[in-house]
This record gives C-alpha cells, sequence and structure tokens, in this order.
C-alpha cells in the first residue's frame, strides 16, 4: 500500500533520516519506535507529504506522492496527533465534520450525507452525546477520541498516529489503542503509530520499525525487534526483557543502573 | 445538530442587515442641523427612486451629500477593519492580533502625515491617496522580510511588521514635531481617528478593496477554519496552507490599507467586533465574518454618529467613542459568555 524508496530527509544541515526503505501492507497494524531525534515524527510527516524528502519517493498505492494533491492526500491518509489549540474552540461535531473538508472542494457548506457521515463516527468512537460540547471542556481522552472520529469522517485507507496516547493515563491509553485496533481488525484500516511506549506497541502492532539516528535499524514482528540487543544498542541503557505473562510478547522492564545485582 | 449552514448564514445576515439600515437610518436624521426623523426618510427613499419630493433644498444637501455618505464611509469602515482583524487573529493565532498588527496602518500614517504636512489636506483626494499609498509600500517592505524560501512564516512576518511599523513611528513622531500647530491639530485628529477629515469621494477609492477583499476572504472562510487549529492541522485535512495564507495574508492587509486611508486609524473596531461576534455565534468563520462586517459597521456608524452628536458642534475623534463605548461592552460580554454559548 505505501512503499517507502530509499528516502533520505534534512531541515536544514544535518540528515534527519537517511536511506529509509520499508513497505507498509494493506490492513498492517506498523509501530515506529527509537529514541527521541531518530526521526519517526519526521518519518510520519513525509508520509503525508506535510515534508517532502530530498532523495527517494513514496509510492501510494503505485502512485508517486508528490503527484497527489493535498485534497487527495487527506481523502486516503487521515493524521490523529497530540493537537493543543484550541485557541477558539468548536464543538465536537463541527471538528469532526471538518473531516470532510477534503471532499467539499470549493462547496462552503457540508451535506447532509456529510453530517451524516459525521454522525456514525461519532457513534463509532462513543462521543455522540458530546457532539454540542465545545472542545476545550473535553477531557485529554475524550479530545483524542474527537480526532479519530475526525480521521474516520475523512473516510481514509490508512491512518498515521503520532504519539497518540502521550498525554493519556492507562486507563485511557488502553480504551485508545483498542478501538485504534478495533478499526484495523473490522474495517481493514492500515495504520502506522509513533510511539514511545515499546510495550504498547509490542502488545498492539503487528510489525515494528525501529529508528537510530535517522535510519532504520531494525523491522520486523515485535518478537524479533524488541530484543535485549536491539534496545540496549539503540537507547544506550540497560534493559530486561522478557515475555508479557498473558500475550506472550516481549516485554520491557527498565533498571537502575546495576540495578540486576541488587 | 447544530452547526452552521448556509441557512443559518443567511437569516442571521439578513437580520443584521436590517439592524444596519435601522443604524443608518437613525444616523442621517441626527446632527447639529435638525431634519425631522420622517422627512429624513423620505428624503432618502425618494431619492433612491429619483424623486425630489421631499425636503427643503438644504435638508437634501444635509442628508444625501453630507450624512449619508459619512454613513456609507463608516460603514465600510467598520466592516473592514472587522474582517481584516478576525482574518489576521485566525492567521496568527492570537487573540491580540488586530488589522494594524502588521505595520500597514503606521505606512498609512506616514502617508496621511506628508500629506498634511505638504498642505494636500482636507479636501481633496491628496489625503486618502497618499495614506493609500503608504499603506501598500508598507505592505511590499513586510511581506519582503517577512518570507523565507518562498513561505510565510507567521512569526517572521509579526516580527518583520512590528519592527517595520516601529520605524514607521519614528517617522511618523519627527514629523510631528517639526509641524506647525494648526497641521498638529489634523495629525493628530488622524491618528486618533476620524471622519470629520474623510472625503464623500475616498469611498470610490476604498469601495471596490473592501467589496473584493471580504468577498474573497469569505470564499476561503472554511479554510480559515482549519488554519485556526494551526497549520499542520489545514494541511493535514487537505489544505494547501501557503496560498490561503498568502492569499489571506494579503487581503486583510489590502482592506487594512483602504479602511485606514479613508478616515486614520480608528482603534479597537478590529479586536473588538471579531471577538464579539465569536461570543455570540461561535468561531466559524463562515458565519463569523458576514456577522463581523454587517455588526461593524453598524458599530462604527452608531460611534460616528455618538462622535459628532455628543458635544455638537464640537466633533470628537471617533476612536475615542470606539474604544470608550468598546471597552465596556467587551468586558459585559466576557462575562456573559457562558450564559451566551448555550442559547
Amino acid at each position: 500500500m505505501i512503499e517507502v524508496n530509499s528516502i533520505s530527509f534534512r531541515y536544514h544541515e544535518d540528515w534527519v533520516l537517511r536511506d529509509v526503505s520499508f513497505r507498509v501492507e494493506k490492513g498492517e497494524f506498523v509501530g515506529v519506535i527509537g529514541p527521541n531525534g531518530s526521526g519517526k515524527t519526521t518519518l510520519l510527516k513525509i508520509l503525508y507529504r506535510l515534508l517532502a524528502p530530498q532523495h527517494g519517493e513514496i509510492l501510494f498505492e503505485l502512485v508517486p506522492m508528490k503527484k497527489m494533491d493535498r485534497a487527495d492526500i487527506a481523502k486516503r491518509i487521515a493524521v490523529v496527533a497530540q493537537e493543543t489549540h484550541l485557541l477558539f474552540p468548536f464543538t465536537v461535531l463541527e471538528t469532526v465534520l471538518m473531516g470532510r473538508s477534503p471532499y467539499l472542494g470549493n462547496l462552503m457548506f457540508e451535506s447532509e450525507k456529510d453530517v451524516e457521515i459525521a454522525r456514525k463516527a461519532m457513534e463509532w468512537t462513543s462521543i455522540f452525546p458530546l457532539s454540542e460540547r465545545p472542545m476545550d471542556e473535553l477531557s485529554g481522552g475524550e479530545r483524542q477520541r474527537v480526532f479519530i472520529a475526525r480521521a474516520l469522517a475523512q473516510e481514509p485507507e490508512v491512518i498515521l498516529l503520532d504519539e497518540p496516547t502521550a498525554n493519556l493515563d492507562i486507563h485511557h491509553q488502553i480504551d485508545f489503542l483498542d478501538l485504534i485496533l478495533a478499526l484495523n481488525r473490522e474495517r481493514g484500516l492500515t495504520l502506522v503509530m509513533a510511539s514511545h511506549d515499546m510495550n504498547m506497541a509490542s502488545e498492539f502492532c503487528d510489525r515494528l520499525i525501529l529508528l537510530q539516528k535517522g535510519r532504520i535499524y531494525k523491522t520486523g514482528p515485535p518478537g524479533e525487534v524488541i530484543t535485549k540487543e536491539n534496545i540496549e544498542s539503540v537507547y544506550g541503557c540497560e534493559v530486561w526483557i522478557d515475555q508479557h505473562p498473558i500475550s506472550g510478547m516481549p516485554r520491557i522492564s527498565l533498571m537502575k543502573k546495576g540495578g540486576i545485582k541488587r | 445538530m447544530k452547526i452552521v449552514t448556509s441557512k443559518k448564514v443567511l437569516t442571521i445576515s439578513i437580520l443584521l442587515s436590517l439592524l444596519l439600515i435601522l443604524v443608518i437610518l437613525v444616523s442621517v436624521t441626527l446632527g447639529s442641523v435638525k431634519v425631522p426623523p420622517l422627512r429624513s426618510i423620505r428624503i432618502l427613499f425618494l431619492s433612491l427612486l429619483g424623486l425630489k419630493g421631499a425636503g427643503s433644498e438644504t435638508e437634501r444637501t444635509i442628508i444625501l451629500s453630507l450624512r449619508l455618505p459619512r454613513a456609507i464611509l463608516a460603514g465600510l469602515v467598520g466592516a473592514g477593519l472587522s474582517v481584516s482583524g478576525a482574518t489576521f487573529q485566525a492567521l496568527l493565532r492570537n487573540p491580540l492580533a488586530d488589522p494594524y498588527i502588521l505595520g500597514v496602518s503606521s505606512g498609512a500614517a506616514v502617508g496621511a502625515v506628508i500629506a498634511i504636512l505638504l498642505g494636500l489636506g482636507t479636501f481633496s483626494f491628496g489625503l486618502p491617496l497618499a495614506s493609500f499609498l503608504g499603506a501598500l509600500v508598507t505592505i511590499l517592505v513586510v511581506f519582503y522580510f517577512g518570507r523565507e524560501d518562498g513561505k510565510i512564516h507567521p512569526n517572521t512576518l509579526l516580527l518583520a511588521g512590528v519592527i517595520t511599523g516601529s520605524f514607521l513611528s519614528a517617522l511618523i513622531m519627527f514629523f510631528i514635531s517639526v509641524s506647525r500647530r494648526e497641521e498638529l491639530h489634523t495629525i493628530i485628529f488622524w491618528l486618533m481617528g476620524d471622519f470629520s477629515l474623510s472625503n464623500a469621494r475616498a469611498i470610490l477609492i476604498i469601495f471596490p478593496y473592501i467589496l473584493l477583499g471580504v468577498s474573497l476572504l469569505y470564499l476561503r472562510s472554511r479554510q480559515l477554519n482549519l488554519i485556526l487549529s494551526g497549520e499542520e492541522n489545514a494541511v493535514r485535512l487537505g489544505v494547501d496552507v501557503e496560498k490561503l495564507k498568502l492569499l489571506s495574508y494579503l487581503l486583510a492587509s489590502l482592506i487594512t490599507a483602504a479602511s485606514v486611508s479613508a478616515c486614520g486609524l480608528i482603534g479597537f473596531v478590529g479586536l473588538i467586533i471579531p471577538h464579539s461576534v465569536r461570543l455570540i455565534f461561535g468561531p466559524d468563520h463562515r458565519l463569523l465574518i458576514p456577522s463581523a462586517a454587517l455588526l461593524g459597521a453598524s458599530f462604527l456608524i452608531a460611534s460616528d454618529t455618538l462622535a459628532r452628536t455628543l458635544l455638537a458642534p464640537v466633533e470628537l475623534p471617533v476612536g475615542v467613542i470606539t474604544a470608550a463605548l468598546g471597552g465596556p461592552f467587551f468586558i459585559y460580554l466576557l462575562r456573559t459568555r457562558k450564559a451566551i454559548r448555550t442559547l
């Protein structure tokens, strides 16, 4: 579905991404992990062409992305990130309806069909009862659901998620990830998620991409990527890795320096 | 479900237009020469039909050649400043942004001050034309310095605007310090915003800019909603952000240039009207832009009417009235915001 062919990118002098290649298949849930500054967020921004790589190209269903216009991209790829701009807050319904924007073209107002699509997206994410509430009165968990609903209203094939659970407590993290997992399993949506939380990524993603200083260090199923050697070499700190007692996926435990001997 | 539809925009626009017409009617009947309200209205309507039936020659002149053009001018400026203020607040995502934030007004002021010192003064095209030129040159300078590698960075543009504005203010101070007493009075009144200096023919200069500017911005109003939550957010939803920014900044600047060239620097309108409309109707630009234009027009006509009648025959600068009237009203709106929202 998405084919990334040896892209390199820099903002100014230093290369932030170097010769990165990978594919994302239809219906996959891919996690992008790596330390601060490894290029996770930049990679996602390139995937929806907020940034254009200096070298290499990205094919979306075999079409070079540089040939797609902004609205085309927004009809197929939705993005959910941490959003904090709530200067003049819109209501939940107004926010979700903005997801219809790429389909409106020069039209000024949404049709009844657009409102219907937004309503279904709000029901799917269980935020319909909040639809008249202004965004600044919602909790962090509710807000992230609104942005998922807005992404659904875009009727995309792919959703890119940039640290979507960073400000949520564990209950809301699980709620959120269960929701997007259901989108992936039941609706066949392709997901690419950048995350700092390797245990979450290991538990939920089909495949992981581990970045180190703008290069792909390792890619594969969580069991092959999250190993003691890989993580210690990329993050430069000691970790303990065993298996999640129920799912059997790799699980990381942090340690104090020399903690193993205590 | 409560959303902004074309029907809602139309209904509210019609209601606010009726209010605007009412304000214009009241405005033309008030003044140092008393013309009874019904007779003024008859004069207006008959002359609209091309008839001369009502009132004396003097009354017709006062209403049709003095008060009506002045009300129209104030209305255009009020609409222009309100829409331009709303646009800058959205583009810069800054609630304190106003039409003058990019220094366009200071450029207009330099043009105006030079015109006054050269004696082009009040009774010609000179004053509005010179200030409009001053504003245009400033727009070019600010956009030249405010763009990097072909892109507008809001902070860079803002800094370029503020710095250019400060430099031009220094020029204004210099001109003021070397001006004579009689010129000084004119300059100060212009800087405070004043329609008594304005020329009815200025309507011809500013009307196309304000009408075209507001209409073109309105066509972008749905996209302005998206940029309110950040430029990256707008890109994610399919907006060509660079095009949107360039067009909107230029249009809002041109509207400001046209507005201030007619009557000087009227403060507060471009700040308070957009915020008031947001508090009442919500932040959606599809409703905000037409409502702000119509309410801004009514507000400035009303303010100007007060400015010329309150201490008649002495006229106050209208800027004094907009701030004195607008400040308390805005505080009141802020306090009752929650109550308004649940309407």
